[in-house]
């Protein structure tokens, strides 16, 4: 017991980067897109943590184990979507994004289980995604 | 005593991650690396192509028709597997499904698209990077997952071939229902309908929409 206690204090002490940037670019998801100011606040609460160049941290976020985990959220987050670089997207990959983010909204996969563990008010209620759901359908439609 | 069982449960999590996430850092520092010598990567794919650059260069000068043919005969390795990919949805089988997704992968990063126009460059990329990720998706997914990508893969094929042609007789097949009823395209060698959508479920929903070649 008192070796992980040590042990988990030892780890506060290994440096972490960091995923943060003060810098909303041109190519924003929200920048670009005329977004309900409702959706807005879902999508940045659930899901700009991962998928942007700018992550809240929270003081248990900046608690090891848990930024570890949550770095590497964020690495793999941003390799699968930068909410940050939308309008670098071309429209073919836009739709694919698109249909990925309803998909993975429906079947309750994102935002990852792990992540709202320590982050509840990350997790979407059953009316906060109907309403993303909706408006990311009518985006996608809108595209075609 | 609970508390206590969090906390081991914590680190269990934090080696698990930890684990995971050096392996993940290796392939990161690959894609870093490769990210801080711009210049260097596009010389050394110049390097490996030369053999077949001059191969290109002789054949455009010899003779265009050939020239054609070849860019043709491009687009057949992901065709061929696309429609192993497809056999597979067919038959509800996960498995062979996502090996054929990771045989495209690779074919989709194999593209050599140096001689093709720089327009047709362009949209094959865009193309093939949206492809490819549909087909890693399909690599490692369940087998709905597997579908609702092959939708999207099968779009792209169908673009990529407008661009590249192909050497198969293929028929380009839709079934109306899925997709909540918006319906879904695919390719398919034969005239007789099997639908990689719902497999068994409903094998011969859906028509033939149009024939490539």
């Amino acid at each position: 017991m008192l070796a992980l206690l040590v042990g988990f204090v030892g780890i506060q002490f290994i440096p972490t980067s960091r995923n943060q940037s003060a810098i909303v670019p041109k190519t924003d998801f929200m920048v670009v897109n005329d977004v309900p100011n409702q959706v807005e606040s879902i999508i940045k609460t659930s899901c700009y943590d991962c998928h942007s160049n700018n992550t809240e941290y929270p003081w248990y976020n900046k608690m090891q184990p848990v930024a570890w985990f949550l770095e590497d959220h964020v690495q793999h987050g941003k390799e699968e979507l930068n909410f940050n670089e939308w309008a670098d997207l071309s429209s073919r990959r836009k739709n694919s994004k698109l249909k990925s983010i309803l998909s993975q909204i429906e079947d309750g996969e994102m935002p990852l289980w792990s992540y709202t563990l320590v982050h509840r008010e990350a997790k979407l209620s059953e009316d906060e995604k109907k309403i993303v759901l909706e408006w990311v359908s009518k985006l996608k439609e809108g595209l075609k | 005593m609970k508390r206590i069982r969090i906390s081991i449960g914590i680190l269990t999590i934090a080696l698990v991650t930890l684990t995971a996430t050096s392996c993940r850092d290796t392939k990161k520092e690959n894609n870093n690396e490769d990210g801080h010598h711009p210049e260097m990567e596009s010389e050394d794919g110049q390097h490996n192509e030369e053999g077949e650059m001059h191969h290109d260069t002789t054949m455009k000068s010899s003779n265009d028709m050939m020239d054609a043919g070849q860019n043709t005969a491009k687009s057949t390795i992901l065709v061929v597997n696309y429609l192993k990919l497809k056999d597979a949805l067919v038959a509800d089988d996960k498995e062979g499904a996502a090996k054929a997704g990771g045989t495209m992968v690779t074919a989709f990063n194999n593209f050599d698209t140096s001689s093709f126009t720089s327009e047709q460059q362009k949209e094959l990329k865009d193309i093939i990077d949206d492809a490819k990720e549909h087909a890693e998706h399909i690599e490692k997914s369940p087998i709905d997952h597997q579908r609702e990508h092959f939708d999207v893969l099968s779009k792209d094929m169908i673009d990529l071939i407008a661009i590249t042609g192909t050497e198969e007789k293929l028929y380009q097949d839709f079934c109306p229902m899925y997709n909540n009823n918006k319906g879904a395209q695919w390719l398919s060698t034969t005239k007789e309908i099997k639908n990689p959508y719902y497999g068994a479920k409903m094998m011969s929903c859906g028509s033939i929409q149009k024939e490539i070649n």
